[in-house]
């Protein structure tokens, strides 16, 4: 079985999507290197989460398809551009990484991590989420067709049960 | 200089959006906004209602869509400001057929006249240089217009055009406001997209 990060590549590209956005997070690794290494693709990497949301809505305007990588700290950041999303009726893919919940050692990571659902939903976008490797690909698949059928804003959170909860004990690799 | 000597708003956007062309424009919120509008609708014309700071980013997602089309994105000093750091992504995208173009008041014009940083310091060309544009550049004069303008329309980007503008409020000329039909016509206009979409 190929990794799941693999499987979300796959998704995107069957999807045709063209334009990646991306703030770095460890779990989203090997997906961004896989988008910066496609010659289809343009992987675009930002300073802050919110210039992805209206990044992808210009990207959409000129008859691109697209998805925002980030970590669920990311997802406060966007709240307010959220508001371009859902007043224009953009389709909007997010792949959010989870922090804050299984196995966090960060406590600062923990008031964004438990609450990215709720501030997601407030802005109008639905979310999907895996906690295991199997469903991802078939969530990923349905949750963008969600989104470019209906033209609505989706974010698939990938929980940090999936990705493996950073270790910060000395000796340890990172991850 | 005085206020009635600076460069009026109005017509420099006219100027820069006459004979446009197949050029496509992402205006930032508020004066920028009206401007644009003022100089002839056009279903080619994004104009943002909200989203403060993120016209830059926009203008670039769009742009990487249509490399063979002008963007220009129109924009103000206090909404570029708030998304300062959307500049390194263009200058590290390096697309060549995007244009910012930043009606510079030194104002929050919206809000009751309060100065930006751009009128306590802040350089937005040099700012625009240092995260890797090919071309940028600060007018305040009649006299610099046209070469801002046809750097601001033909120049290898990405470029970024200040314009220092009067102060004096413009007056309103709204645009449509509905984004889902902004949106739509867009498509449709650049990309003969009749689906809803």
């Amino acid at each position: 079985m190929q990794p799941w990060q693999d499987d979300i590549y796959d998704a995107l590209t069957e999807a045709g999507v063209r334009q990646i956005a991306f703030v770095p997070d460890a779990g989203h690794k090997r997906l961004i290197e896989r988008c910066l290494e496609d010659p289809k693709m343009r992987a675009i990497s930002l300073t802050t989460e919110e210039e992805g949301i209206a990044l992808l809505g210009g990207a959409w305007l000129g008859g691109d398809k697209g998805a925002l990588l980030m970590q669920s700290s990311g997802v406060g950041n966007c709240i307010n551009m959220l508001s371009l999303t859902k007043t224009c009726q953009f389709p909007l893919v997010m792949l959010v990484t989870m922090r804050g919940e299984w196995g966090e050692f960060n406590t600062w990571q923990v008031p964004m991590g438990r609450t990215t659902q709720e501030h997601l939903e407030l802005c109008g976008v639905a979310c999907y989420r895996c906690d295991e490797p199997e469903p991802v690909a078939d969530t990923v698949r349905t949750a963008m067709r969600f989104a470019y059928y209906t033209n609505s804003a989706v974010a698939i959170l990938l929980g940090q049960r999936l990705i493996g909860a950073k270790i910060f004990e000395e000796g340890e690799a990172a991850r | 200089m005085t206020a009635s000597e600076k460069l009026n708003r109005r017509e420099v956007v006219k100027s820069l959006l006459s004979n446009r062309g197949e050029t496509l424009v992402v205006t930032g919120l508020g004066q920028p906004a009206y401007d644009a509008f003022a100089a002839g609708d056009d279903p080619r014309n994004f104009y943002l209602w909200g989203a403060m700071g993120g016209a830059a980013s926009m203008g670039l997602g769009l742009a990487v869509a249509q490399p063979e089309r002008r963007v220009v994105v129109l924009t103000g000093d206090g909404e570029l400001l708030m998304g300062l750091g959307s500049l390194a992504a263009v200058g590290a995208e390096k697309a060549g057929n995007l244009a910012i173009v930043v009606l510079d008041n030194e104002r929050y014009g919206e809000t009751g006249q309060q100065k930006t940083h751009t009128g306590r310091g802040t350089d937005l060309a040099a700012v625009a240089m240092a995260v890797g544009f090919r071309t940028a550049l600060t007018v305040a004069d009649e006299a610099d217009l046209p070469e801002a303008i046809r750097i601001a329309r033909e120049g290898e980007g990405p470029v970024m055009v200040v314009i220092k503008v009067s102060e004096a409020p413009a007056g309103m000329a709204l645009p449509p406001k509905d984004g889902a039909y902004l949106k739509m016509r867009f498509r449709e206009a650049v990309l003969g997209d009749r689906t809803p979409g």
